[in-house]
């Protein structure tokens, strides 16, 4: 059956498709049209066969059912009322928020090179987009994705030497940035160091060694690890030491790299014999001095007092039977590091010696770096502690931001397990006073579980080198 | 730039960075990342062309500059030159098979109209046998047509200039709503309608028009915009504003009073009849910024009720199509999801220029149509932001402290995001001859963008 209503009431035509949709949708109900009574109205009603009453008009509003029932009927006049009065009622709640940023490019708008940094860290073969457009805003840019390409990395840093950005990576780890860590970042004390690093875990043990000598840091600049190859040239680093020789907090500047190409040092140790700030190269790799020689080098060079770091002994005096030294590395400059002073010290080819760098890509494919979370590590220490050609394990711990809260937690019980069995563990414990994880308490806990702990990576090396060296 | 301690960190990628830099009391703007849509190689190479920064501010400048003044009203035929037979249609080339029913009603329509057939059956059948007739879209001559945007050579149409590109923008007179012939109805009430605007709407405008002088129609759309319209899905506002403008004209014009009333009358009863201006100057803003070597900056949104094809700025005329979406919303009367044509028109143009949908939170009453809020609204302009280049000043948005209307949506922006242009559109039955069934929202395929991402690509300089 059809019914048409007229009401003297004016709701406006969005409001009124809506009241009829939801009039329509009731069971019984085979067409609602509830609209003002319009021309267009009429000719839409009269289509859907309803008799209208001649005498409306413009400022009536129809009310058309088509029905099974009386009962329809009135179930389909109530939700009508119950329609417009919710139509009428104003909504909860304010405008809401603004959408996030669906791009870097939307989230630069309006940042001010001045104040404001970039943090990329998406998948690497989609990062140069988001780094392009912080770069494009003049920003300084932390790529911290790895797998980036040499040419889109060639062509990121030199879009940033038009725009006066800073690319900081691909493949970035560690920066400070005027007291800002970004990545995995000690806190330090500020200071008169400035850093330039193409190596993020080595960048980290400078921090702390200088943080731990008191010798504060401006800021810290990663370049990423092939800055100073030939491809790269170099870009950023350059780009880095004018900064850093631009800025009034700094008075030293330390770049610390693996060898850079020989084209590329020429550039760069020109570059940075022509600045006001003087600069020290610490150089990574066989035949350089290690990272705790060159930490003692800069304190001595900003005027502070040099003194060992810290250490303390543990329960285990002397490999274990015939073992060899192994060492279980999150960090990748710590790892090459002490295989070269272990090496050294051995007489040894650094080859032959079983160091394994779990931050590697073949272990963080599908899972996170082993400095947030070394459960694959944990599983390698039971290991070795049940196989007797182990003799001596060493072991870095890097805290600060970004890292886990407590790493020290679930090395315990581990080191506790080895130690008991008699294998020696040597741990390098990399952060400083003011980390998040308390540096004091971490080398407590591990000194507690029975391990040897030492400030400087390359002092742990020697003394685990000295356990499995002697007979 | 020079090192400081930064205030505020913008991060895309892993929430664990960002949380570490928010521990350190330090703000963070988080990128809402997602893996882009497409080719990544092809988005490195368009993103890393040297000219696509400075090609796509030229656009965006060019498109500020556009002016758009109605400077005459006449016929097609002298306007755009069309010969008997010939057709302009909406969207991207379409053959009469892959017509959709909306599309072939107009065509049948302008057939009738121009007396190429006695009967509608008669039409179709010219029509598929290419008897005497030829069609093609309206923007290949820089015309511009709502829903079938069919344009036959004696209707008459509003010309638009704007003089500081030197272009030129042509769009047929609006019909009015329900059974009308740019939704594919062409009864004989539609074709009386039509011959009726030939031999008085379109004389008695042309008339008013030349002694107007040449009105300014981009200031009537900043006006709008302030007003409650989005340009698109609403121009109640335009439309007065319009009338205020040739109004004196048209009563001094010495034209029967009968018929200026007349039309007054069918000018002031139609709130869209402004939509037919804000489309050819949204065109001229649009074309003041085509063939820019580099510019990913969309020049052309259409949809001719089968596909919906994009033109960049970069990529000249090429056309990028896709099936069209069906749009979301409310129906007329009886009507339901299942009478909907997919989506069709030009008028797609409002949103290319950065109005209408893109500009939705000018006008919160368009966002009911999908039962949405006034936060949507907001919401959905705001995310606008995110795809485009840049804003428009002239058109200020009141409820965002009169922001600039969201303006040249970038191809890289929108494969990157996933977030794709919000149109506002009227829907058309599905069914030749049916007219309107409902109005709502629909957005572009994303496939349009990757095509043109690749098309980007293989143009793109090396850095």
């Amino acid at each position: 059956m059809k019914q048409v209503d007229v009401r003297k009431a004016y709701v406006d035509s969005v409001t009124l498709m809506q009241v009829s949709r939801r009039v329509a949708d009731l069971d019984g109900v085979a067409a609602a049209l509830v609209a003002m009574a319009t021309d267009l109205n009429l000719e839409l009603a009269a289509g859907m066969g309803f008799d209208v009453p001649a005498t409306v008009s413009g400022n009536d509003m129809l009310v058309a059912l088509d029905v099974a029932s009386d009962d329809v009927l009135a179930a389909a006049r109530t939700e009508v009322d119950a329609a417009l009065a919710a139509a009428s009622r104003p909504a909860a709640g304010g405008f809401g928020d603004a959408p996030p940023p669906p791009t870097m490019r939307a989230a630069t708008r309006d940042a001010d090179p001045e104040t404001a940094v970039a943090l990329v860290s998406t998948p690497g073969q989609y990062a140069f987009a988001d780094a392009l457009d912080a770069v494009d805003a003049g920003l300084l840019t932390m790529v911290f994705s790895d797998n980036v390409s040499v040419a889109q990395e060639v062509a990121l840093k030199r879009r940033a030497g038009e725009t006066g950005a800073l690319v900081m990576g691909p493949d970035c780890g560690t920066a400070v940035v005027g007291g800002v860590g970004l990545g995995f970042a000690n806190v330090v004390r500020p200071g008169p160091v400035g850093i330039v690093a193409a190596s993020g875990t080595g960048a980290q043990h400078l921090l702390a060694l200088l943080d731990g000598a008191g010798v504060g840091v401006s800021h810290c600049l990663g370049v990423g690890g092939r800055d100073l190859s030939a491809d790269v040239g170099g870009l950023s680093t350059l780009r880095a030491l004018d900064l850093l020789d631009a800025d009034e907090a700094t008075e030293l500047v330390v770049v610390i790299s693996k060898p850079p190409a020989p084209e590329v040092a020429e550039k760069v140790r020109a570059h940075a014999a022509s600045l006001g700030t003087p600069v020290v190269f610490g150089l990574l790799g066989p035949g350089q001095p290690d990272l705790t020689a060159t930490a003692a080098a800069v304190v001595e060079a900003a005027g502070g007092t040099w003194t060992a770091p810290e250490s303390w002994g543990g329960a285990v005096s002397s490999r274990r039977g015939q073992g060899v030294l192994k060492g279980l590395f999150v960090g990748g400059t710590m790892r090459d590091e002490a295989r070269l002073v272990a090496a050294s010290a051995l007489g040894l080819e650094p080859a032959s010696l079983e160091m394994v760098d779990f931050g590697d890509d073949e272990y963080t494919r599908g899972r996170p770096h082993p400095m947030i979370d070394g459960s694959l590590r944990l599983d390698r220490i039971a290991h070795e502690t049940d196989d007797p050609t182990c003799g001596v394990l060493l072991l870095d711990v890097v805290l600060g931001l970004g890292s886990d809260p407590d790493p020290a937690a679930a090395l315990v019980e581990p080191v506790r397990r080895a130690t008991a069995a008699g294998l020696p563990v040597v741990v390098s414990v990399i952060g400083t006073r003011d980390d998040p994880q308390d540096l004091r308490r971490t080398a407590g806990a591990l000194t507690d579980a029975g391990a040897a702990v030492f400030l400087s990576n390359a002092a742990a090396a020697r003394a685990a080198a000295d356990l499995a060296g002697a007979s | 730039m020079r090192l400081g301690t930064p205030t505020t960190v913008l991060t895309a990628g892993a929430e664990l960075l960002a949380d570490a830099v928010a521990q350190q009391a330090v703000d963070t703007r988080r990128v809402a990342w997602q893996p882009p849509e497409g080719d990544a190689d092809a988005l490195a190479a368009v993103m890393a062309d040297p000219r696509r920064a400075s090609a796509n501010e030229t656009a965006l400048s060019r498109m500020l500059a556009a002016e758009a003044s109605l400077v005459d009203v006449r016929p097609a035929s002298e306007a755009l030159g069309l010969g008997p037979g010939e057709f302009l249609h909406a969207g991207p080339p379409v053959t009469w098979e892959r017509a959709s029913g909306p599309m072939k009603g107009a065509l049948i329509g302008a057939m009738l109209l121009e007396g190429l057939a006695e009967t509608p059956e008669a039409a179709e059948a010219a029509l598929a046998a290419g008897d005497g007739v030829a069609w093609e879209p309206c923007h290949h001559r820089g015309a511009v047509g709502p829903m079938a945007g069919v344009v036959t050579p004696s209707m008459w149409v509003f010309e638009l200039r704007d003089d500081v590109h030197g272009n030129a923008s042509w769009c047929s007179l609006n019909e009015g709503l329900g059974k009308v012939l740019r939704y594919g109805a062409y009864g004989p009430e539609v074709v009386d309608r039509l011959r009726w605007m030939g031999d008085v709407l379109g004389p008695l405008l042309q008339t008013a028009v030349r002694r107007t002088g040449a009105v300014d129609v981009k200031a009537i759309v900043a006006q709008m915009i302030q007003m409650g319209d989005e340009g698109h899905n609403r121009n109640r506002a335009g439309t007065l504003m319009f009338l205020r403008e040739v109004l004196p004209a048209l009563v001094d014009s010495g034209a029967p009073s009968d018929d200026v009333a007349e039309a007054v009358r069918f000018v002031a009863g139609n709130d869209h009849f402004f939509l037919n201006l804000v489309m050819p100057a949204c065109k001229l803003q649009t074309r003041a910024a085509a063939g820019i070597d580099g510019s990913s900056v969309v020049t052309v949104m259409a949809r001719n009720g089968t596909d919906f094809g994009i033109q960049v700025s970069g990529t000249g005329d090429a056309w990028f199509t896709a099936p069209a979406n069906t749009p979301e919303g409310l129906y007329l009367g009886a009507y339901g999801p299942d009478d909907a044509n997919p989506d069709i028109g030009d008028s797609a143009i409002t949103e290319t220029a950065g109005i209408g949908g893109m500009s939705m939170a000018t006008a919160p009453a368009i966002v009911r149509f999908v039962g949405g809020s006034v936060p949507d609204a907001l919401a959905t302009t705001q995310r606008m932001y995110g795809i485009t280049v840049g804003e428009n000043p002239a058109f200020g948005i009141p409820i965002l402290e009169f922001r600039g209307a969201p303006t040249g949506i970038d191809v890289t922006s929108v494969v990157r995001s996933g977030v794709l242009p919000q149109i506002n559109t009227g829907m058309a039955g599905r069914v030749a001859g049916t007219g309107q069934v409902g109005a709502g929202l629909v957005t572009p395929p994303m496939a349009c963008f990757t095509q043109a991402l690749d098309a980007l690509a293989a143009r793109a300089q090396q850095p």
